[in-house]
């Protein structure tokens, strides 16, 4: 059987992975890079696993970015089909097709709605039949059941879909496939095996630092630091629900727009509702940092 | 290196990080690809390969860095070559302060072999892990006044509030990090000493999953209390999934239909009507007397991590009394909380503070025993030592002939069982099932198994 063809990334070391994903505003550390780099020279796909909002589907965004390729995306939930992740027949065109056409000879007709023409591509096969190369993203797995993973695994193995009306399609360029997970369930051993793991854990102070300065242009230095060790702080203390790096770029926002130049106690504990989302976290964290009470009502 | 690879990952296995033949192979093929003078670069590589569950890293760093640690490290650690001009005099502790608020890590690396130099007191070719070596060099650079010292180097603004608190948590973080140094250092010197396969042999710590509840060390039980929060919540995402999917109920002749429509009548996406599936009742006693405390602690926090996929929870715990502690655990409070709440304010004293599980169950069945019904599963977590006390077994008898299901966690293992003050056979014969769970693991299973829906008919 005839392999499809290879990544064929210009990267040759992990730098130049970090150096790509950087000019498109996502910072990897050593980590990722390393990872991200072995993922395209072993032709692997990468799961990504880690708590929710810190970066995992920026990866895959920014990597996509970063090669000029499309991204093409499966969201995955609970219920999540063969239909809705690879392909199905457009009944409602295939009976119009009959209808209009009664008496022709059966023949002539299967050969015409089992064509192309009557087939939904969806993202899996959409990926595979794609000309020019894609990343190809499976965000939040962890939400599908076993039967669905099963599929997934059929596809990332061979990149290739047999349909029985059509025969096999093999892709013709081969996608860079990140799969993301928020850890919700465990997954198969056999999808873990086929794939690079990548746990992403909340940033050190210093790259929040550095994320900040990026995605938050305007921001003043010493603002960028005291936000990202308040917020790594917060993360130690026990909370429902820890602030992602994406809250932490929208209390910065935030901050900026409010025109606050300094944060004092007073201002984190009047803007901590950006931050969490649960009042027993903000009433649990004006406690453990002992700033004063808020003065407005955040709703 | 494809040796110390074989080697690296009979390590992993030996702790119980399942690494298959497949993923070794992967690992082969990444290293070729990777830098392997840069130990955070093999670490990645070796770590995307083979260790595949975010809760196994703290073991699979420890075993990296006893075989890999040695890597870029500078030669000459303790010899005569002393850039800092540190005599033995001198005030290394002042040093390395003095390097840790500048953040120098080059100077820093050379101060902490000298502090292994000067204060572990190693001999070589004892067969030790380290541990008390690096808690040696740590006391005598005395961590907490180091603390206290860099707080007042860096605070700037006496200012109190959050600003403490952020410099304060800066600081605990560079401890922390020099206390790995010092580990690190002391692992490279007996690896040099000793070899990798040594010394990781006598590092070795079994995984958070199974650390024996009933004896882990506080450290142990801070890392447990981590991972119990995502692990319940993925019992309870398996659980609502194995209860919406389990059967389907009977096909639903009006919906169908109605789909039918849409393909000019022909019924090609039958609908079927959601099966009717009752969830459990589930009523928590525990012995809370001593070391049982942590043990029924992880249990209640499973169950009400799960209350979403239960009908009801309600949570009893007793010592030589026992009171009803559902309102402690309400929904929005920290569970920490509820515990010292808990604690402080439950009746569950009523003599001297020893476990008597016959006077409890024999208020349990006085007081609650309506709570009990024939869709009620009772938990019992307990080691079912009495105190010699009457064992009160009529009274859970009384109990078990109400509920559906009573269930008995006993932490101790099965051989300990009715030796000394421990009745288990008395309470046996009234429970459906007694078993000995150790571990998050087994607690886990148990918990699984014990919220699993009634499946009716119709």
């Amino acid at each position: 059987m005839e392999q499809p063809p290879t990544h064929d990334l210009p990267w040759t070391s992990p730098g130049e992975v970090a150096e790509a994903l950087a000019s498109v505003g996502y910072l990897p550390d050593a980590r990722i890079a390393q990872v991200v780099y072995l993922a395209a020279a072993l032709d692997k796909p990468i799961l990504a696993e880690g708590p929710a909002g810190v970066g995992k589907t920026a990866l895959a965004l920014a990597l996509a970015a970063a090669t000029g390729r499309r991204l093409v995306r499966l969201q995955c939930y609970e219920g999540l089909d063969e239909a809705k992740a690879l392909y199905e027949w457009d009944y409602h065109k295939q009976l119009l097709r009959l209808q209009s056409d009664e008496g022709a000879a059966w023949d002539d007709l299967e050969g015409d709605i089992f064509s192309e023409s009557f087939l939904l591509s969806r993202p899996l096969l959409e990926a595979i039949r794609s000309e020019l190369p894609v990343v190809l993203l499976i965000d939040e797995v962890d939400r599908v059941e076993l039967e669905t993973e099963a599929l997934l695994l059929e596809v990332l193995d061979s990149f290739q879909v047999t349909i029985p009306e059509l025969g096999t399609i093999t892709a013709t360029s081969r996608p860079i496939v990140v799969l993301t997970s928020n850890n919700t369930r465990e997954l198969s051993e056999a999808l873990k095996r086929r794939c690079l793991y990548l746990h992403v854990p909340y940033p050190t102070i210093e790259r929040e630092r550095a994320i900040l300065a990026a995605r938050v242009p305007d921001l003043a230095d010493a603002m960028a630091e005291r936000i990202a060790g308040t917020v790594a702080t917060l993360r130690s203390e026990n909370l429902r629900k820890a602030p992602s790096v994406s809250e932490s770029i929208d209390w910065a926002r935030t901050l900026l727009a409010l025109g606050i130049a300094e944060l004092d106690d007073a201002a984190t504990s009047d803007t901590l509702h950006v931050l969490l989302k649960y009042q027993a976290d903000i009433d649990a964290a004006v406690k453990e940092l002992s700033l004063p009470p808020p003065t407005a009502d955040p709703g | 290196m494809n040796r110390t690879l074989t080697s690296f990952v009979d390590e992993l296995r030996a702790v119980g990080i399942p690494v298959s033949m497949v993923e070794a192979l992967d690992a082969a093929d990444a290293l070729e690809f990777t830098d392997l003078a840069d130990r955070e670069n093999l670490r990645a590589a070796l770590g995307a390969t083979l260790v595949k569950n975010p809760n196994h890293y703290g073991a699979f760093d420890a075993a990296f860095d006893v075989y890999f640690g040695a890597l870029a490290r500078p030669a000459e650690v303790g010899s005569d070559a002393d850039p800092d001009h540190i005599g033995e005099e001198d005030d290394l502790r002042g040093a390395v302060m003095d390097a840790l608020v500048d953040d120098d890590r080059e100077r820093l690396r050379r101060l902490v072999g000298r502090a292994v130099d000067r204060y572990s007191g190693m001999q070589p070719g004892r067969p030790v892990g380290g541990r008390y070596y690096t808690y040696r060099v740590m006391r005598q650079l005395d961590a907490d006044d180091l603390l206290a010292r860099m707080l007042a180097a860096i605070a700037t603004t006496p200012g109190g509030g959050l600003d403490e608190r952020l410099v304060r948590d800066r600081v605990e973080s560079m401890i922390r990090a020099l206390r790995e140094d010092v580990d690190r250092e002391v692992t490279a010197r007996l690896v040099a000493d000793r070899g990798a396969e040594s010394v990781a042999a006598s590092r070795r710590m079994p995984l958070l999953e199974d650390v024996d509840l009933m004896h882990a060390t506080r450290v142990e039980i801070e890392e447990i209390e981590r991972v119990v929060a995502p692990l319940a919540r993925k019992l309870a995402t398996r659980l609502s999934q194995r209860r919406k999917q389990g059967r389907r109920g009977r096909l639903d002749v009006r919906r169908t239909i109605r789909r039918s429509l849409g393909h000019g009548g022909v019924l090609i996406d039958p609908r079927f009507k959601p099966p009717r599936v009752s969830k459990p009742e589930v009523v928590v006693m525990a012995d809370v007397s001593g070391s049982m405390a942590t043990f029924a602690r992880f249990t209640l926090q499973l169950t009400y991590a799960i209350q979403s996929e239960l009908s009801k929870v309600r949570a009893f715990a007793f010592i030589d009394g026992l009171d009803e502690v559902t309102r402690f655990f309400g929904a929005g409070v920290h569970f920490a909380d509820a515990l010292v709440d808990m604690s402080s304010n439950a009746d569950l004293v009523r003599r001297d503070g020893h476990s008597d599980y016959g006077k409890s169950f024999e208020e349990m069945r006085e007081r609650y025993l309506d709570v009990i019904t024939p869709r009620t599963t009772v938990i019992i977590t307990g080691d079912a030592r009495n105190n010699y006390r009457p064992t009160g077994a009529e009274h859970l008898a009384e109990i078990a002939r109400r509920a559906r299901a009573v269930f008995w966690l006993n932490p101790e293992p099965e051989r300990f069982w009715d030796t000394g003050d421990s009745v288990m056979s008395s309470y046996r014969a009234w429970c459906d099932r007694v078993e000995a769970v150790r571990t998050l693991r087994e607690l886990e299973v148990f918990v699984e198994r014990a919220a699993l829906p009634v499946v009716g008919h119709g």
